[in-house]
């Protein structure tokens, strides 16, 4: 097994396991007790956690010092950056600093626009955009240099990845998208929450006919439903997201106390269905701020115990 | 209104200065706008009870010497000036009149064309290395709202922009455009990383044409 990082995620993948990996935001105070709580309810039902960049843009911890701690728990971090606060020059130097703390992996985003969270009044940056991040990423660890072409005597050894949206618009550029964030040196993609299954089985189809599952790993993206009115709202108000009115329906369908269940059923009905989808190499689940739920979903959907891969 | 007001009341003697030009073509800083402006500063006055003398005046550019000629004895003699102009044409007449107030009367917002009469849309932020080029003629430095170079970002949604559906979403228009001239295969290449130090990022900017 050729590695080339340290990554635990790509050894999963390396070794021919389905990963599994989730999600977390930091709280918006600077006592981390929230995070750490949150890393050990699914310690082990995970193989790493994403720790998200000022999501949405509202300020939180950064999301370095919240990897650390995930880190010191024992957990394999993922650290998520956006390309919206920083400029080159503070992105690799986050880089060097995650590196420094054996963070071995990094999601390159954009990130939503300011206008979105608690400083609409706040200047963007976008030096780079998150293609650019990756190709950052992997010239960094390939080249041994920084952009600038000045040599980096220990480079960051980083497994990169990105994000991909196979229900985004316009829809003619979803998969030669995904083709081209491979191009720029993604290694892992998790995908935006999946609820047309259908649609999503066609894009792997597409995705496996231009060759392009065997050049990178595709977790799907899985976020159970709380409630009709959370699916609602997200059919309604998040860009980008496609939710068909039968998941409407089936959560509609049953009680007002029983809605919660049910959408943790339908998640691990979706992982189920999704672990015979050819070029599937694991699962991102983000139960966002439901993170006690994980294990249920992970154990019932067959993906418990985590390998051993140390 | 309040904002002007707050800076001029201090004064006696204020011209209101119109630019015919750009400004005017956008129904903002021309000269009729000042005669308006200037009516409406001493109406103000009036209410306030407060004695200043608005005088209103204009010329064709505000951002070359020539132009002042015919407002000179004007300019002078005024203890200040709220200038109708572009923020290129209030600098340029506080650098020329050193010792003179200069205020400015218009947030200038951007660069842009006009698509239909009364309406204008930001079309380019003079970013000082062109990429139209290569995205088929629609620049994503001005017309995205994130400035990506390899778009759309994961928020484009039925050909608007995440951050309102009033915006087209910059990168669906290149793609259609690109589509459009059977370019497609362009979509696929990288776009190298922006050279900012040619924008803003560079420190001012000048540009200088040889032999003139
Ligand atoms: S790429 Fe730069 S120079 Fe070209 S139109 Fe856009 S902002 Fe203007
Ligand atoms: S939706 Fe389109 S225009 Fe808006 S930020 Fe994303 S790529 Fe740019």
């Amino acid at each position: 097994m050729e590695l080339k990082t340290e990554s635990k995620l790509e050894k999963i993948f390396k070794s021919g396991h389905l990963a599994v990996t989730s999600e977390c935001g930091p709280p918006r105070s600077s006592d981390p007790t929230h995070i750490i709580e949150k890393g050990r309810l699914i310690k082990n039902h995970v193989d790493a956690v994403n720790i998200t960049d000022n999501q949405t843009s509202v300020t939180r911890i950064c999301s370095l010092a919240a990897c650390i701690h995930l880190k010191n728990e024992g957990i394999e971090p993922v650290l998520q950056m956006v390309t919206r606060d920083r400029n080159r020059i503070a992105l690799q130097s986050d880089l060097l600093g995650a590196a420094s703390f054996g963070i071995n992996n990094v999601l390159c985003l954009s990130g939503d626009h300011q206008s979105f969270g608690d400083h609409r009044q706040a200047q963007n940056v976008f030096d780079l955009d998150s293609m650019q991040l990756l190709q950052t990423v992997r010239h960094m660890r390939e080249e041994g240099k920084f952009l600038s072409g000045d040599e980096i005597k220990v480079p960051p050894r980083f497994y990169a990845g990105a994000a991909a949206n196979p229900f985004g618009d316009p829809f003619m550029i979803r998969v030669p998208r995904l083709a081209k964030k491979i191009a720029a040196g993604a290694e892992f993609i998790q995908t935006q929450c999946i609820y047309n299954m259908d649609r999503f089985e066609k894009w792997m189809e597409e995705v496996r006919d231009r060759g392009l599952d065997g050049k990178v790993n595709i977790m799907a993206g899985i976020t159970p439903m709380r409630s009709v009115g959370m699916a609602k709202y997200m059919k309604r108000a998040v860009p980008g997201m496609d939710v068909p009115d039968e998941l409407i329906d089936r959560l509609a369908g049953v009680e007002k106390k029983q809605q919660a269940q049910e959408g943790i059923n339908i998640a691990i009905e979706q992982i189920q269905r999704l672990k015979e989808v050819k070029g599937v190499a694991g699962f991102h689940v983000m139960a966002i701020e439901w993170e006690e739920k994980v294990p249920e979903i992970i154990e019932s959907a067959g993906l418990y115990p985590r390998p051993e891969v140390d | 209104m309040e904002e002007i007001w707050e800076m001029v009341r201090q004064h006696k003697n204020v011209t209101v200065f119109g630019c015919n030009t750009c400004v005017a073509v956008c129904h903002q800083g021309g000269n009729k706008e000042a005669e308006i402006l200037a009516s409406l500063l001493r109406m103000k006055a009036t209410r306030e009870e407060l004695e200043i003398q608005f005088v209103d005046s204009g010329i064709e550019r505000q951002c070359e010497h020539e132009f002042f000629e015919k407002a000179e004895g004007l300019l002078q003699n005024s203890e200040a000036v709220l200038s109708l102009a572009c923020g290129i044409g209030v600098q340029f007449v506080a650098t020329k009149y050193p010792k003179t107030p200069v205020y400015p009367a218009l947030n200038t917002t951007f660069l842009g064309d006009v698509i239909a009469p009364g309406v204008f849309t930001e079309k380019c932020q003079g970013c000082g290395d062109c990429v139209l080029g290569a995205t088929g003629g629609v620049c994503p430095i001005s017309r995205c709202a994130k400035r990506v170079l390899n778009g759309p970002c994961g928020g484009s949604a039925n050909g608007k922009c995440e951050i309102s559906r009033e915006v087209d979403c910059a990168w669906q228009l290149i793609i259609d455009r690109l589509d459009a001239m059977g370019k497609m295969e362009n979509y696929e290449k990288l776009s190298s990383l922006k050279d900012w130090s040619r924008d803003r990022a560079g420190g001012p900017r000048s540009f200088k044409l040889e032999d003139f």
